[in-house]
């Protein structure tokens, strides 16, 4: 397995806080990789020391078998989309995606920076300035000024955080069809479990300048090493230490398990949401199938689930 | 009726703001000498025009604000970026200083440094003093004008050049330097028109030989109110309220 990017102990202090604490990972030539957390967990500072704009503490960045620290952005072969886009207001789409090139001295810029154009579906919005372009295509452009350099490791720092849902959806799957197209590495940080599930073949998530767990989604989301993996992947019903997912969590009208009352059912389109307060105040949500859509408020229900899905945690 | 009321407050305002300066271009139209409306005519146009006193005036007065401008357009813009850069409060402040000092104590500051200086070096003040000093007090209009404009500016632009391969260099004239571009112009203008709007500081500084267009106007004005005076005030406002609406245009860009 050849390895295109090792982060070794990274730390990272800013005044009166430890934004990166000891992050190790290792990341294998042609995957598409997620940094995943809350806000504030050092997954954006974790990627700028990657990119070069930051300088770690301690520890070192290894990219493809090189220690790079200290490294200039420019001298990094990597390559960053900005979550602002960060294109160039005053060149054309054409000449954003040339920048790169051109300023790597390189032959046929124009004719590259087209293919690159044509591949992200946007040869005809060549002449237009970012800010005749719409949201998605922006989007589109970044992609495109950083793939044409055909980086070692393309790092996208919440790339499609601006855009509305549907946007969204679509551009995910452009994003994965684009790395699998590619084969450049690719190193998503984002907030967005559902992003990270879907679009990764490894999730590593981030808590408080740590990482937490490091697998597969199936891995992260089906057996998650922590409380705090499980909470913030998908909903989690806690009783106790034990941990029950809502889509695993059943009622019954039947008397037996743990007594509890109707609070509201929510209609969500492809399931049924029935949220449920336990004798003890506590709530808890069943996502149920459509056919379950007959509980009404103030209704004595009974919860159950089989004891292999239950997660514990210390 | 509200509306009207706040109408007829803004038209007295406005009023209150530029009826001297309709007056003045009306009677530079005047054919009387005096303050009497006699006949429209160009005369006085054409003894402005004609006044050797004033040409060399307003070719001192272009000459400095030129130079003048175009170095503190220089200096500012990379005083602005370098603040930018770095939060710097203290750099920033003194600029405000220098921007609320009264004009005459700058003036007579910088005639005691001159003067200090020349003792030594055996010089004489000229030309190249007042441009010295108008680029002194052009400097802090330009940063100011740059500042705001640099706040608004996304970082991330010279960090995505960095990142494409470009030099902290080429990030700043390929990226930086051409983003600002319209603001750069505009705060250019803008130190133009302050250089060439000065009277205090320049009739301080200047040397016998380098006698600017306010200076010959002011001495034109206490010989006595010549229409000439009007004509050469009308035919600057209009200059400047061309520059000044290119400088906004361009700023809003």
């Amino acid at each position: 397995m050849e390895l295109v990017l090792e982060l070794r102990g990274l730390v990272k202090e800013f005044p009166g806080q430890r934004a990166v604490d000891g992050v190790s990972l290792s990341l294998a030539r042609g995957g598409f990789y997620s940094l995943l957390g809350p806000s504030g967990c050092g997954k954006t500072t974790t990627l700028r020391m990657i990119g070069g704009f930051e300088n770690p503490d301690a520890g070192e960045v290894v990219l493809a078998g090189n220690v790079v620290n200290g490294l200039k952005p420019y001298q990094r072969d990597v390559s960053t989309v900005f979550q602002s886009y960060a294109l160039f207001p005053h060149l054309t789409a054409l000449r954003n995606v040339e920048f790169g090139l051109r300023e790597r001295g390189l032959k046929d810029c124009t004719a590259r920076a087209m293919r690159a154009l044509e591949m992200v579906r946007l040869a005809d919005k060549r002449d237009r300035r970012p800010s005749e372009l719409s949201g998605g295509e922006k989007q589109r452009v970044a992609l495109a000024r950083s793939l044409v350099l055909e980086p070692k490791l393309l790092l996208l720092d919440e790339p499609l955080a601006a855009l509305d849902p549907k946007l969204r959806r679509e551009m995910r799957a452009e994003l994965k069809a684009m790395q699998r197209k590619t084969g450049i590495t690719f190193l998503l940080v984002t907030h967005d479990q559902e992003e990270a599930l879907s679009l990764s073949d490894y999730v590593a998530v981030m808590n408080k300048g740590r990482i937490e767990q490091f697998g597969t989604p199936e891995e992260v989301y089906l057996r998650p090493a922590t409380k705090f993996v499980a909470g913030f992947l998908g909903t989690m019903n806690w009783f106790g230490k034990t941990g029950v997912r809502p889509e695993s969590t059943r009622l019954s009208r039947t008397g037996e398990g743990l007594a509890a009352k109707v609070e509201s059912s929510l209609f969500l389109g492809n399931c049924i949401n029935v949220n449920v307060v336990l004798e003890d105040g506590s709530r808890v949500v069943a996502a149920m199938g459509l056919e379950h859509n007959n509980f009404h408020e103030g209704e004595a229900v009974w919860l159950h689930w089989l004891p292999s899905d239950e997660l514990h945690f210390q | 009726m509200k509306q009207r009321g706040l109408a007829v407050y803004a038209f007295c305002a406005l009023a209150f703001l530029h009826l001297p300066l309709l007056i003045l271009v009306a009677f530079s139209f005047n054919a009387n000498r005096f303050t009497v409306w006699e006949g429209f005519s160009l005369r006085w146009y054409q003894a402005a025009l004609s006044d050797p006193q004033l040409a060399a005036g307003l070719l001192n007065s272009l000459i400095i604000a030129g130079i003048a401008g175009v170095l503190s357009t220089i200096i500012g813009t990379l005083a602005a970026y370098g603040m930018w850069r770095r939060a710097a409060p203290v750099l920033s402040g003194t600029l405000y200083l220098s921007l609320v000092t009264p004009e005459i104590v700058t003036g007579v500051s910088l005639l005691a440094l001159f003067q200090g200086v020349f003792r030594f070096l055996h010089l004489h003040l000229g030309l190249w003093t007042v441009i010295i000093a108008h680029v002194a007090f052009s400097i802090a209009y330009v940063t100011l004008v740059l500042s705001a404009r640099l706040r608004g500016y996304d970082r991330s632009l010279e960090e995505a050049a960095l990142d494409l391969g470009a030099s902290p260099w080429h990030a700043f004239t390929r990226v930086t330097l051409p983003v600002l571009a319209p603001a750069i112009a505009a705060a250019g203008l803008l130190a133009l028109v302050v250089s060439f709007d000065d009277y205090v500081i320049t009739s301080l500084v200047a040397g016998v030989d380098s006698e600017t267009l306010p200076m010959v106007i002011y001495a034109m004005a206490r010989r006595g109110v010549s229409p000439v005076v009007n004509a050469v005030s009308a035919l600057i406002v209009v200059g400047f309220s061309v520059i000044i609406l290119i400088s906004q245009r361009l700023q809003n860009q």
